[in-house]
């Protein structure tokens, strides 16, 4: 059997958040961010980490669009397509960003990031970026 | 040399504030960075010596430093954008710098604390009753209400629970607050925590919202000693819009999957870990330091129309000229807040719609833009007023387009738990799509089965089909555990009979 996920890594972050309160989310979270994805054997280790049993550890996995099974290593592209961004044109920038995405870049649709005057906006990683017109998302995923 | 005050809210960062201030520091400029004013299209805003200039890029600099500029707007709190505005929650919006107790302390931050907890806690929960304060989630629920039945709840733990799961698209009040005033948030989940007798608070905060997370952080680590002996603490959700309803927040942060609980029991007898929780949202606990400070609570209540009392932080959002942050007193009506002050479409186009309270409020049309805000009033309109964001569509709104992506949303979203939700968000999808298609839909193999004695046998026409939306409409409204699945009718049933001629082929 594998354990792609690190095992050290993997029980410093339970440790790290062990002594909270539900701590099960923010574990999640983390593994996810540290390793890309929480793998069928990383909600083993947690759940045993937790004395929880694993199907509720992947209950809680399977239910958030932020936690997924495998990793995708694509660069990401987090495009709004949420109604305030529609009112500002967003769906007539998606073949020309889709075109250039190909399959290289990960071309996500998201709901809402909150700056609603100023759409069409996407995000990729902690940068935002506003006022998107086809020029500029085409550019935004190229340069990734 | 001069100072510039620029914004490092996530919205000015989005507009390239960071690129600007660094520019204004090449050529020697002290950069303050403060909160955002809320004038969202005119992000990045410079204020140099109370003057604006807007919005500003790095090639700005040199014009706007000797006088030339073209972007200037004159001093920026007489704008009439900023002066016609009644600022309680926001009332340091664009003033002082985020994370600075100096600034926060000078501008009357903490008196609302102190004054509470030289009070009997019973004396602080009056004084919100006495405010008319509504939960500024959606619902608008009465917080003195809510607090009332927490403190009287037999327990010794309680929690304090803030709601900043702000998923509505159009809604942005919350992240402004939470990146612009954190203290506020923080003092406001302090007092109530005095009031009901609750030593912890959690906030949960949206992913999608870094800034706010890290600015919310930081702010619990610096104001620990002044918000001792109550503690705070930060959870970050996972991409769930659904856990913005509380009982699936509260599932959230125990650590479960966000579905929705049945109530009662209400949260505020067992709420998270199953204690009495008061779950109130970002803007009702930032209202709170305005409220218990001396001559708060009446001047609240003074403000507003009938049962809707004080301020609301309206989100102009969409397709509109002059977006951002408009705190008023209840009562203004749309065609006030989109023409006047939103200034029409950013498209120049004329207004076809517009969408008031988020993914689940009610397509409303030019011809019932007199409607005053307030709660009761968008009720009977069979609307909702929500988180107080308003998404301009000009006329080349496809609003066929706009109900089909209400279930298809609602999908995406629902958590599962009940039927009408799980399932009928889906067949709306199927009902829309073949409405608009006009295709005559023949009975489906179910519905041939001999045992399907109710089932028509024949295929629907677009009547039927019209027939059987609503009939899904009305169960989805009425069936549904939360407003996920009970409010999806609103944009849809709106849609439909504002802009039938939009569901045609």
């Amino acid at each position: 059997m594998s354990f792609p996920q690190n095992h050290s890594g993997l029980k410093a972050i339970v440790d790290r958040h062990a002594r909270k309160k539900g701590p099960l989310l923010p574990i999640l979270r983390d593994v996810q961010e540290e390793f890309e994805c929480v793998s069928p054997d990383a909600e083993a280790v947690i759940a045993q980490a937790l004395n929880l049993s694993r199907a509720e550890v992947h209950g809680v996995v399977s239910f958030y669009h932020d936690l997924s099974p495998t990793p995708d290593l694509r660069p990401c592209v987090e495009l709004c397509r949420a109604e305030a961004c529609k009112a500002r044109g967003v769906e007539a920038l998606l073949p020309a960003a889709q075109a250039v995405a190909g399959d290289r870049v990960n071309l996500k649709s998201v709901y809402c990031l909150g700056l609603c005057a100023t759409g069409p906006n996407a995000r990729t990683g902690d940068a935002l970026h506003s006022r998107l017109d086809e020029e500029s998302l085409v550019k935004l995923v190229l340069s990734i | 040399m001069k100072v510039a005050r620029i914004s490092d809210d996530a919205q000015a960062l989005a507009c390239g504030a960071d690129a600007v201030a660094a520019a204004f520091e090449e050529v020697g400029c002290t950069v303050e960075r403060v909160s955002s004013w809320g004038m969202h299209w005119l992000e990045p805003l410079i204020e140099i010596d109370g003057n604006g200039f807007g919005p500003a890029s790095p090639e700005d600099v040199a014009s706007i430093l000797n006088g030339t500029s073209t972007l200037a707007i004159g001093s920026v709190a007489e704008h009439p954008f900023i002066a016609r505005q009644q600022r309680l929650t926001f009332a340091r919006g664009g003033k002082t710098r985020p994370l600075s107790l100096e600034d926060y302390a000078a501008t009357g931050g903490w008196v609302g604390l102190h004054r509470a907890r030289s009070m009997q806690s019973a004396e602080v929960v009056a004084e919100v009753l006495a405010s008319g304060l509504r939960g500024r989630g959606g619902a608008g629920f009465p917080a003195g209400i809510k607090w009332k039945t927490v403190a009287e709840a037999a327990g010794l733990t309680k929690y304090i629970v803030c709601n900043a799961d702000e998923g509505d698209s159009g809604t942005f009040a919350d992240r402004m607050l939470m990146e612009g005033d954190p203290f506020r948030l923080l003092e406001g989940m302090a007092i109530a925590g005095y009031a009901v007798g609750a030593r912890e608070g959690y906030i949960y905060v949206r992913s999608e919202y870094p800034h706010a997370i890290a600015k919310l952080n930081a702010a619990v680590a610096i104001a620990g000693s002044n918000l001792a002996p109550f503690h705070i603490e930060v959870r970050v959700g996972a991409g769930a819009y659904v856990c913005g309803e509380e009982t699936s927040l509260l599932n959230s942060i125990e650590g479960k999957r966000g579905e929705v609980r049945a109530k009662p029991p209400l949260p505020a007898l067992e709420g998270l870990f199953g204690c009495p929780t008061v779950v109130n949202n970002v803007l009702t606990l930032a209202a709170i330091p305005h409220i218990l400070t001396p001559g708060g609570a009446s001047l609240y209540d003074s403000l507003g129309l009938d049962r809707s009392k004080g301020t609301m932080p309206i989100q102009l959002a969409g397709n509109i000229k002059h977006g951002g942050l408009y705190e008023t007193a209840f009562g203004i009506t749309l065609n006030e807040l989109i023409y006047d002050i939103g200034g029409g479409t950013a498209s120049g186009r004329p207004v076809k719609a517009v969408q008031v309270g988020g993914p689940l409020g009610a397509y409303i049309p030019p011809g019932q833009f007199d409607l005053p805000f307030d709660y009761e009033g968008y009720t009977v309109a069979d609307a909702l007023i929500g988180h107080g964001g308003i998404t301009v569509f000009d006329d080349t709104a496809d609003m066929g387009a706009m109900a089909r992506f209400a279930f298809e949303f609602c999908a995406a979203e629902s958590c599962g738990k009940c039927t009408p939700c799980r399932l009928g968000s889906t067949r709306g999808v199927e009902l829309i799509d073949r409405i608009r298609s006009g295709e005559k839909a023949e009975a489906d193999c179910v519905e041939a089965l001999p045992q399907m004695h109710n089932a028509r046998k024949a295929g629907r026409s677009r009547e039927d089909e019209l027939e059987l939306l609503e009939d899904l409409c009305e169960t989805m409204q009425f069936g549904s555990l939360c407003a996920l699945g009970g409010f999806t009718p609103y944009p849809v049933r709106s849609a439909l009979k504002h802009w039938p001629e939009d569901f045609s082929s």
